[in-house]
């Protein structure tokens, strides 16, 4: 037990710790996701024209549906396991807030999937032919934008807990949510490949990630307990 | 007490025999409307300077797009009280709005697709109101897929609630990103529909097929409500006798 930490902390700090653990025991699956977002970022060119100056045209739409589908992919990763052994159904019994643990639950899964695609995106964008100078700027509209993206997807992985072969669905109900966040991460990108200034839509995006840290891990909390009734 | 009406609304017996007294208060009038103002607006109002007479598909095509929000905040609210309240009526109410609005974007889209293809000589435009829309009715059919997965009714209820009023939070935000998104794109090619000064012999006939609209979807979300209702509810008592009781009288 470290110390100074208040109990909230505590418990937070042991979830996040067992979720890395636990991933970092399975590096395949943590891995997935990226791989995924790697292969369907190669497909554009094959299927649209290996020309760079027409690529890097659509080099942000394509970056930011790859990292969207792959966020996606990676949901499953989320609360599946932890709703099979039982691991949810003791959080919401520890006596600690079930939003706060589903929060830190969220912190640990975007440390996993979104991070890591926010440093693989500018890879891509690169093979697309977008600028070096691009690069700090598509860091941080995937590192911002995927913190968006992984908190509406927790609502998502909660709402369908229940569910039988909830994949569909689960994208039915999440990708619509996303929508704001796939607008202005991909302009972001856009002018950071056009090499002008991205405050602007990461702005956008931080209110959009101020909104979901404060509501989301809420209706997260919400629909796992009607689905461990 | 100034609560028991709502007390009284969390009673299934009481709101389906409400329901089925109210439908022809709304249902007439909404005929009536409908009718009159598609008069107004396909045979009185003069033809647009501008787009002839393919404009008056906006009769149909306004009172839609109106209805398609109002349908989801009605969705929205009234799942957020049967999850606050416990209150199985409301989610009732939520459930039977869910297709009733799923129509009414569907209408939007197509009605406002057909207008486009003479206007903006194509079926789609990437316009942000077009986009709006298909974005409401992604919403509202994954809201009917999520209750079509959960075999529960009541599970169904709580767990589709959360998605309505996540849903209904994140409509603004759509909405406002939309705007931007296409103001940001859009090269000014496209032919807007301007109406700052619709004349009166115009507007009158679109607010009454509006409010007309809108009465419909009352009549019609009583009418699925009750049916609603009867589902639910089969098991019990008091429907045996409702029906006897409809049955003696018709």
């Amino acid at each position: 037990m470290s110390e100074g930490l208040t109990p909230a902390l505590e418990a937070a700090r042991l979830v996040m710790a067992r979720d890395l653990h636990l991933a970092f025991r399975r590096p395949g699956e943590v891995l997935q996701p990226l791989v995924f977002f790697a292969i369907v970022t190669t497909l554009f060119p094959l299927a649209i024209t290996p020309e760079l100056a027409q690529l890097r045209q659509v080099a942000p739409g394509v970056v930011w549906v790859a990292a969207l589908l792959a966020s996606l992919l990676a949901l499953e990763f989320l609360y599946r396991d932890d709703a099979h052994d039982g691991t949810l159904e003791q959080y919401a019994l520890s006596g600690q807030s079930l939003t706060w643990l589903l929060f830190a639950k969220t912190a640990s899964h975007w440390l996993l999937t979104g991070l890591p695609l926010a440093i693989m995106a500018p890879v891509a964008a690169l093979a697309l032919g977008a600028p070096k100078g691009s690069v700090s700027g598509i860091i941080a509209s995937v590192a911002i934008g995927s913190i968006a993206l992984s908190l509406l997807g927790a609502i998502g992985a909660s709402l369908t807990l229940g569910v039988r072969r909830s994949g569909v669905l689960l994208s039915i109900l999440t990708l619509p949510l996303a929508i704001p966040v796939l607008i202005f991460g991909a302009r972001a990108t856009q002018l950071a490949i056009a090499g002008e200034d991205i405050a602007a839509p990461l702005y956008l995006l931080g209110a959009i990630d101020v909104l979901g840290i404060t509501l989301a891990p809420l209706a997260a909390s919400a629909a796992v307990r009607i689905s461990l009734e | 007490m100034a609560w028991t009406w709502f007390h009284r609304l969390a009673s299934p017996p009481y709101v389906y025999a409400l329901a089925a007294r109210l439908t022809p208060w709304f249902a007439w009038p909404a005929a009536l409307l409908i009718v009159a103002g598609l008069y107004g607006g396909l045979v009185v109002a003069p033809p647009d300077y501008q787009q002839g007479e393919g404009y008056r598909i906006l009769y149909v095509h306004v009172p839609s797009a109106w209805m398609s929000l109002m349908v989801y905040t009605t969705m929205a609210v009234a799942a957020g009280i049967g999850l606050i309240w416990r209150m199985k009526v409301a989610h009732a109410v939520a459930a039977s709005c869910a297709a009733l609005g799923a129509t009414f974007t569907f209408c939007a889209l197509v009605t406002g697709s057909l207008w486009g293809a003479p206007m903006w000589g194509t079926y789609w435009e990437w316009d942000p109101r077009l986009t709006f829309e298909l974005v409401l009715l992604f919403q509202f059919l994954g809201y009917m897929g999520l209750r079509a997965a959960i075999e529960d009714v009541q599970r169904a209820d709580r767990v589709s609630a959360v998605l309505a009023v996540v849903g209904i939070v994140n409509v603004p935000i759509i909405h406002y990103s939309v705007e931007w998104w296409n103001s940001l794109h859009q090269t000014a090619s496209v032919m807007k529909l301007s109406k700052p000064s619709m004349p009166p012999e115009m507007l009158i006939p679109l607010l009454m097929t509006g409010l007309g609209f809108t009465l419909l979807f009352g009549a019609l979300l009583l009418v699925r409500l009750r049916a609603e209702v009867l589902s639910r509810e089969r098991a019990a008592s008091w429907i045996r006798e409702a029906v006897a009781g409809e049955a003696v009288r018709a």
